[in-house]
């Protein structure tokens, strides 16, 4: 493993992007992302990529859209308001199929909301964030470590199953700083005989497209679309399980709720409950299978989230209802303790919800 | 012998434009400079949405369908992908100068180096006929039915004149083709403008004076005639910025 | 497994993130796991700043330093704020020239420094810092010299190495009192 640096998340997803052979940047200032932003108009220069600080959110989507159409690797990065602007272009690249990598780093909603980490956006990002049938790949880090790996795994997700992977991070992600190890293991791009590169006279026109006026013909890509996403819940979803083996009580949570649950969770085990932690790191494909797994001897569940409960509404889907689940949670820009965490767990050990 | 034929960079796909519509002689004109210049090959296409959003099946050239107005970002993408591309949008007045407004100016302001060829036929014609922000005071659409009230819904856009303030703009001329010897300058024009883009001068921008005659409710021919007689006295005809000469000027 | 949880605290430009990345990189080129996190927002530009350091054996959780184990607080209503969330037993720093109160509880042990005088009548007036922590890790019996310069080196870019010998000198000055 090579030497670690202590960097900051939103520096980590930067540096992991360029890494990835990323060359191409587009976006517009917002809090509590903009260090991505600051970071890539210092090194894009220097290795001859593209930084381009757009005129506003949805031109640089659209920017995307164009350097995605022509085959190279291409991000962009936001926090939530600017992330509803871009709306619009997340449906069009998932139309037209083609791969890029959007961040989020989240802050408190609805509205101009706040500049405090959030979870709020959990429901756009993993319903797809624009109109029409689609997903994106959504990964959870929740370390800065996994805010590189994580790009670098998303960049070639997005390649593999053409369609974008965002990184849903928070402004606590975003800006903490932890030891990040950047010798990270970056596969080939796979060739793209369908980028609109030229035809050098050589071959039939590509087209980019997401218009398609014959209704049978349309629905035939939404359906030809669904059966790769189906793959990809079979072969893509992540999680972490963490002191689940016996647990009674199971504390599910992404990101920065896992982190602090991840202190709840041990604190609950020294007083003698027998509690562990669920970590979906892929929120899109929700990891389905340690629910499975934990209904075998988990007697309730516990979601904590930063938002008025969206990750839950996966949770019980994931376990049929079949053990109750309950919601801790902070939001606005606030993050449950682990205390607030802990009481839920002893809550839950006293059997009453 | 073969006195006239397509361009290559046009497919065989029939045009789905209505009778009379001059978006049809403004694709050839685009086709024949693609050919002319031998440029088909290495050039990407983006087209619009409105009258023109299927020019993907027309174009011989690698072709993207943009977002509404989005066509100059998606643009500027595909040219910082690779600057040794000619890159080229196709819009209407709608997409362009209304919804697309600021990817327009700001891609004219960083003098982005890639081609725009304006079609401003005064109407949304696409959705059957609105006002546009190019339709003239007093016309009549489905959307000003009693003529645009000026006060209402405020004045036309003059693109060339609005983008040629702009230090960033390369090359601007509006044209338009309502007769054999309007289509040939239209031609000369928008060869510039490709042209400029292959010597690296950046933003070049041909809005052609289009006609509507299903939406304004006119024959062909009375469609032509009206070019002349409402449109070009709104939207003169001619060249608003070449930096290029200007600088020649100077020495 | 030890873990010891830092808050600094104070107003924006008095170095609190600063303090805390030395802190944070003593620690990772000792081979601990760390965590920093900053406050941000507008008080960067001003108004009370605070920097959340883990320094572990092991895994850090959660990042965010609700319960420190040492406080630092370089104006007063950083130590009017933060001052009943330090854990009994926990450490308190605060710098004297700026806060005139004592410290109210009973059960941490409070140090005061005066920091910002130290630093004005020693010519360095931007590094009350550096002297605090210098103090905190003579108390912590985490000061080494060799540590916090190798720290001081990872933090002070290249271009700014005239700066390294000020500021080990603001440390070694606060490690003496």
């Amino acid at each position: 493993m090579s030497e670690k640096v202590l960097m900051k998340g939103n520096e980590a997803i930067a540096e992991a992007a360029i890494l990835a052979g990323c060359r191409h940047y587009f976006g517009y200032p917002i809090t509590p992302q903009t260090e991505v932003a600051a970071y890539m108009a210092k090194k894009m220069p220097k290795i001859g990529g593209t930084f381009l600080q757009a005129e506003s959110e949805i031109a640089a989507i659209n920017m995307v859209y164009g350097v995605a159409s022509a085959g190279l690797r291409v991000m962009t990065s936001s926090s939530s308001p600017g992330i509803s602007l871009k709306g619009e272009g997340l449906s069009y690249l998932a139309g037209a199929d083609l791969p890029a990598l959007v961040v989020n780093v989240q802050r408190g909603g609805p509205g101009l909301g706040g500049i405090q980490p959030s979870q709020s956006d959990y429901f756009q990002a993993t319903r797809g964030g624009g109109h029409g049938d689609y997903h994106m790949i959504v990964l959870a880090p929740a370390s800065v470590q996994e805010m590189a790996e994580l790009t670098v795994k998303g960049f070639e997700l997005a390649d593999t199953y053409r369609m974008t992977s965002m990184i849903l991070a928070d402004g606590t992600m975003g800006q903490m700083m932890e030891p990040v190890a950047l010798d990270l293991e970056v596969k080939p791009m796979p060739a793209k005989p369908w980028a609109t590169t030229g035809t050098g006279m050589k071959r039939p026109h590509n087209i980019v497209n997401s218009l398609f006026l014959q209704p049978e013909e349309l629905e035939k890509t939404n359906f030809e679309r669904y059966a790769r996403y189906k793959t990809i819940e079979e072969n893509e979803a992540r999680y972490e399980e963490y002191r689940m083996e016996d647990a009674e009580i199971a504390v599910v949570a992404f990101g920065i709720a896992a982190r602090v649950s991840k202190n709840a969770v041990d604190e609950a085990r020294r007083q003698g409950i027998k509690a562990g932690l669920i970590r979906p790191i892929t929120l899109w494909p929700f990891p389905k299978a340690p629910f499975a797994k934990a209904l075998t001897h988990v007697k309730s569940m516990i979601s904590v989230e930063l938002s008025m409960g969206q990750m839950i509404e996966d949770v019980k889907l994931a376990t049929d209802c079949r053990v109750p689940v309950t919601l801790c949670n902070r939001v606005g820009g606030m993050i449950p303790s682990p205390d607030l965490v802990l009481d839920a767990i002893l809550k839950q050990a006293k059997g009453g919800n | 012998m073969v006195v006239f034929q397509k361009p290559h960079a046009l497919t065989d796909t029939p045009f789905h434009y209505c009778p009379g519509c001059t978006h049809g002689i403004i694709h050839r004109l685009v086709a024949e400079v693609l050919d002319e210049l031998g440029i088909e090959g290495e050039a990407i296409g983006i087209a619009p949405v409105g009258c023109s959003v299927m020019a993907y099946n027309y174009f011989n050239c690698d072709m993207i369908e943009a977002a509404h107005g989005r066509a100059p970002a998606v643009a500027t993408g595909v040219k910082r992908a690779d600057p040794t591309k000619v890159v080229f949008t196709y819009q209407g007045d709608g997409d362009l100068a209304s919804i697309g407004m600021a990817e327009t100016v700001h891609a004219a302001a960083r003098n982005e180096n890639i081609t725009v060829i304006f079609i401003n036929n005064a109407i949304y014609g696409m959705t059957g006929g609105q006002m546009a922000p190019t339709s003239l005071p007093g016309q009549v659409t489905q959307t000003s039915p009693y003529g645009r009230d000026v006060k209402a819904c405020g004045y036309p856009i003059k693109v060339c004149e609005m983008l040629s303030e702009l230090d960033g703009a390369e090359y601007l001329e509006r044209v338009t083709v309502n007769s054999v010897p309007n289509i040939r300058k239209a031609k000369k024009a928008i060869k510039k403008a490709f042209q400029n883009q292959i010597d690296g001068k950046g933003f070049s921008l041909v809005e052609v004076i289009s006609s509507c005659p299903t939406n304004w409710g006119m024959t062909p021919q009375a469609a032509l005639k009206w070019i002349d007689e409402k449109m070009i006295p709104y939207y003169p005809l001619g060249v608003y910025k070449d930096r290029s000469a200007e600088k020649e000027a100077q020495v | 497994m030890k873990t010891t949880q830092f808050l600094f605290s104070g107003f924006g430009g008095q170095g609190i993130l600063f303090s805390g990345k030395v802190l944070a990189y003593k620690g990772l080129i000792e081979e601990k796991q760390v965590s920093w996190l900053p406050s941000y927002g507008p008080e960067m530009r001003g108004g009370t700043a605070s920097c959340s350091v883990i320094v572990s054996d092991g895994a850090v959780g959660s990042p965010i330093v609700s319960k420190p184990d040492v406080l630092v607080a370089m104006n007063l209503p950083s130590l009017d704020k933060f001052e009943s969330s330090v854990v009994p037993g926990g450490k308190i720093f605060a710098d004297s020239t700026l806060i005139e109160r004592k410290v109210a509880r009973a059960d941490v042990k409070a140090f005061y420094v005066p920091a910002t005088k130290l630093a004005a009548d020693n010519g360095i007036p931007t590094l009350a810092n550096m002297i605090l922590l210098g103090k905190i890790l003579k108390e912590l019996g985490e000061f080494t010299p060799e540590g916090v310069e190798a720290a001081l080196k990872k933090v002070i870019s290249a271009k700014h190495a005239d700066m390294l010998e000020v500021n080990l000198n603001a440390l070694r000055l606060g490690a003496s009192l």
